[in-house]
């Protein structure tokens, strides 16, 4: 493909920390390679504003190749920017072009707080994980790997589930702030094996309860977070854990 | 000092439970009284801190992560072996084992590999216990295939993302000894010292990286599961945060470090495409078995890859080595991609890469496809469309990657790769139980030095980490807490804890007072270039000696003009890869150091003075069949400690793939 080299204003959140009023600040950069992956470009800005002896904007970031979950930049108006099923550090600046101005926020949701800049507090996915997101097996305790075979469609559809890089896209999307895709993929891999059976309706009312005690708000069925999610979790996770939520709740009546 | 690697005597295959049977024990009202600090939330320490809390040790774990799920292993792409032999094809612990130590070029040792092989298997039912989707086959039954060369099928995987699945089942069963109250976790901390007290390791140092305080953690035992140093090179396939400092600050207290040279370079990754590169990523090995690897016959050939016609071509792994071809080790097609480009004819606009071209194998399964409907005269173009779909089915996520990352579309054009960084075989020197050369400081996974020699073989890697943190120390780390349940936790008003906790401050407020002009990324690049060209892939003793010196310049100029923005107690990204990057300087300087005196061409690195007649690797064992674990001294200034190695089963041999 040949590649072309771009100018641009970017317009990104800046915040001192969790307390402090944030604000955006323009930027420009210049000679931008469309082979630049957008935290490369990130990393020409910063090197450019230690330079000037400006403060270099700070952002979460690791991998770099789409399977940690570290990276959330909110660009243009979306998780992870313009390109579908991707993360923001392997979209690339080709999907930009000459003169553009790109908008660059935070992931928004009470339950996000901001630390500095675009930097966001996940710590609430680790709380919910905790209330139920395992099964509880103590090592050595396991039992030889073939003697439970597994219904290769369940078994795939975990694998569907399982796929959840944690990034919190779906949150960031969802104009309520909703957890239900991150929260009913993991209720679903489990729920889906043999394994998860014995546990599964302790499992979904914990998680839910801890989701909803962390802040994050309702589904209402709008399926923008599977519409961001850079891995491509599907609602149908959502239903799934409705219905476990309602039959563990009608047998918590009993 | 005299080096005891602490084998247990007996035959190699009782060894490990001899040991079991006979080692001390700790029981459960003692172990509620003893602290544990676990550093790293991967697949060692993730699984190390969980298992350990299920046994009821109280037990801190760091991360310097947002959250331990993000730690590197989560990256790995391939499988992880387990002699299971559930394909029925002649597998067994022996020839894991087997494979291990001569993939290793026998510069590993016997005994570790022997447990680890054992415990390869309980690695899999605790996974599938857990509830990691592993793929399966239609009967319900686990799915098995071969990697790296290996003649049997002995890798378990999920999809291109087994190490994400075994990582996110490791970090459920920390979570849920979160929840119990068995495991504290601290994530956005990093380890910064070991704090020593009559000889032992008794805590750490640790920073909040949010509000740049300073934390004094005490434990009876710290475990070091931090990981590996390729990101010392700069670029690497690691992730960017990925880094030395945890080690090297053990290094500096006491604990040797063995084989720091001894690093992997992956064959197939997507090469450098400009200055602005930041990190590597890897194409998977499972590629080699279709795609041809080649360059044009005709030095600085600016044609595109259609437009050289096959007689033009030159298949150079095929040329070399006949009987493998394009599947020879990592290793082999590592040094062969780099010796053609330093030779002239490499592809692409930097001219470091090679083309990996799927052509005739898009080709060739689509006659396949259509012999299987009885058309065995099909057309090139119709077999070509055919082709293309199987490809889909069994490349389709690794293609849109490239396609991601490149621009450009694989099956329409030869992709093109280059070898990079991606694994240290090297690390913190450990005994059979562990641990390092400090009495109560553990080495776990790709931190330490152990298990794979000289050259790792593919899907090996997340077996190690895992079979060190559940299945090895909950037992050796119990040998030696037995003794420690006297000791009441030692209060962190200790001086020991307040003089270490000082010089870590002194450190910070040094990097930050600088002031200077040039960025720590500059020097980070610097030193990455130094490493890459002079202690890569092939050295040799005038390049290692300028490397050493010009490695000494730069720590030079790093610590008078290094400049950190911002300010210590906040959030500062850049004073944390300060940090970092000072380290990876001094480990850079001791990298070459070891590579120069170790004048053998060994495994993953190739010593140009030692070389067969027609150019191939040779191995010196008359001289150096030995662990070299380097003891810290002072400043650029190291003493060599040799660990002889000896070989009961596996007699060390000429690796041969022509």
């Amino acid at each position: 493909m040949e590649h072309y080299n771009m100018n641009l204003t970017l317009k990104v959140w800046k915040q001192k920390n969790s307390s402090a009023k944030g604000n955006f600040e323009n930027y420009q950069v210049s000679n931008i390679s469309s082979e630049m992956s957008f935290l490369e470009m990130f990393d020409v800005l910063n090197e450019k504003l230690i330079a000037e002896g400006k403060e270099p904007i700070t952002f979460d970031h690791d991998c770099r190749e789409g399977i940690c979950g570290a990276c959330s930049m909110y660009i243009d108006g979306q998780p992870h920017g313009p390109w579908q099923q991707n993360t923001t550090c392997q979209l690339h600046m080709r999907a930009f072009k000459n003169g553009d101005t790109i908008v660059v926020e935070p992931w928004r949701s009470k339950a996000f707080p901001v630390i500095k800049d675009l930097m966001v507090d996940r710590t609430a996915f680790d709380r919910i994980i905790q209330a139920g997101g395992y099964i509880s097996v103590n090592t050595g305790n396991a039992v030889d790997a073939n003697a439970i075979p597994v219904d290769k469609r369940n078994a795939d559809e975990a694998f569907n589930a399982a796929a959840c890089i944690g990034c919190g896209a779906c949150v960031a999307a969802c104009k309520n702030s909703s957890a239900m895709l991150f929260v009913s993929a993991k209720v679903s891999q489990l729920a889906l094996l043999p394994q998860g059976v014995p546990e599964k309706e302790t499992r979904v009312l914990n998680m839910v309860a801890q989701m909803d005690k962390e802040g994050f708000g309702n589904c209402t069925n709008t399926y923008a977070c599977e519409a961001e999610c850079p891995k491509g979790i599907s609602v149908i996770n959502i239903a799934r854990m409705n219905r476990e939520f309602l039959g563990a709740g009608l047998n918590d009546e009993g | 000092m005299a080096l005891d690697a602490k084998i247990p005597e007996g035959k190699m295959d009782e060894k490990w439970s001899d040991y079991k049977g006979h080692v001390k024990l700790v029981n459960p009202a003692n172990k509620r009284k003893l602290e544990v600090i676990v550093v790293g939330t991967g697949l060692a320490g993730a699984s190390a801190a969980a298992a350990l809390g299920e046994m009821g040790y109280k037990v801190k774990v760091f991360c310097f992560q947002d959250s331990p799920r993000r730690a590197h292993s989560i990256a790995a792409q391939g499988g992880i072996n387990a002699a299971k032999n559930y394909q029925n094809d002649g597998d067994s612990v022996f020839r894991l084992f087997y494979d291990t130590v001569k993939g290793g070029d026998y510069r590993a040792r016997e005994g570790n590999v022997h447990r680890l092989a054992e415990v390869s298997t309980a690695i899999i039912d605790q996974c599938v216990a857990q509830g990691v989707p592993f793929a399966r086959e239609y009967g319900g039954l686990l799915s098995n295939r071969s990697f790296g060369g290996t003649q049997v099928q002995r890798t378990f995987y999920a999809a291109g993302q087994t190490g994400q699945q075994l990582l996110l089942g490791a970090y459920s069963a920390l979570e849920r000894q979160v929840a119990l109250g068995n495991v504290t976790q601290y994530s956005r901390h990093e380890m910064l010292d070991v704090v020593m007290i009559d000889g032992k390791a008794r805590g750490i140092i640790a920073r909040d990286l949010i509000s740049g305080k300073l934390e004094r953690h005490f434990g009876h035992a710290v475990l070091l599961c931090s990981g590996g140093y390729g990101n010392v090179f700069y670029l690497s396939t690691n992730a960017m945060g990925s880094n030395v400092t945890a080690a090297w600050k053990a290094h500096k207290k006491g604990a040797f470090f063995g084989n720091p040279c001894f690093t992997q370079i992956h064959p197939t990754c997507i090469p450098v495409s400009g200055d602005h590169q930041s990190k590597l990523t890897l194409m998977s090995e499972s590629l080699r078995n279709d795609g041809r690897i080649w360059v044009p016959k005709q030095q600085n050939d600016n044609r595109k890859a259609v437009d050289i016609p096959e007689e033009e071509r030159d298949y150079y792994l095929e040329r070399r080595y006949p009987a493998f071809g394009n599947l020879v080790p990592r290793d082999v097609a590592s040094r062969a991609a780099k010796e053609r480009c330093d030779a002239g004819y490499g592809v692409g606009t930097t001219k470091m890469a090679v083309y990996l071209d799927f052509a005739d194998a898009i080709k060739r399964y689509g006659k396949i496809e259509a012999g299987k409907t009885g058309d065995h005269s099909i057309s090139d173009a119709d077999a070509i469309k055919l082709g293309k779909e199987v490809v889909k089915e069994k490349y389709g996520n690794l293609f849109e990657m490239y396609d991601k990352i490149t621009g450009e579309n694989p099956y329409e054009m030869p992709m093109r790769i280059y070898p990079a960084v991606h694994y240290t075989m090297g690390g913190l020197w450990v005994d059979y139980e562990l641990q390092t050369t400090v009495k109560g400081l553990y080495a776990l996974g790709e931190a330490n030095f152990s298990d794979h020699g000289a050259n790792r073989l593919g899907a090996s890697a997340l077996m190690q980490g895992l079979a060190d943190g559940y299945f090895v120390i909950p037992y050796t780390l119990g040998n030696y807490l037995a003794d420690e349940i006297r000791t009441t936790a030692i209060s962190t008003d200790h001086e020991a804890f307040k003089q270490t906790e000082r010089d870590v401050n002194d450190r910070i407020n040094k990097l930050m007072s600088i002031k200077g002009t040039e960025t720590v990324e500059s020097f980070h690049k610097r030193l990455g270039k130094i490493m890459w060209d002079k202690c890569g892939m092939a050295r040799n003793a005038q390049g290692l000696t300028q490397a050493i010196a010009e490695i000494q310049q730069l720590k030079k100029e790093f610590w008078s003009n290094v400049r950190i923005p911002g300010e210590i107690h906040e959030m500062n990204a850049e004073l944390d890869k300060a940090g970092r990057v000072a380290d990876f300087i001094e480990l850079g300087e001791l990298m070459c150091k070891d590579a120069l005196q170790r004048e053998e061409s060994c495994g993953g690195h190739f010593r140009e003075e030692s070389q067969t007649e027609d150019g191939e690797a040779k191995r010196d064992d008359d001289n150096f069949s030995y662990v070299s674990a380097w003891e810290y001294k002072g400043d650029s200034d190291w003493a060599l400690n040799k660990e002889t190695l000896e070989f009961e089963i596996v007699k060390p041999s000429q690796r041969s793939y022509k």
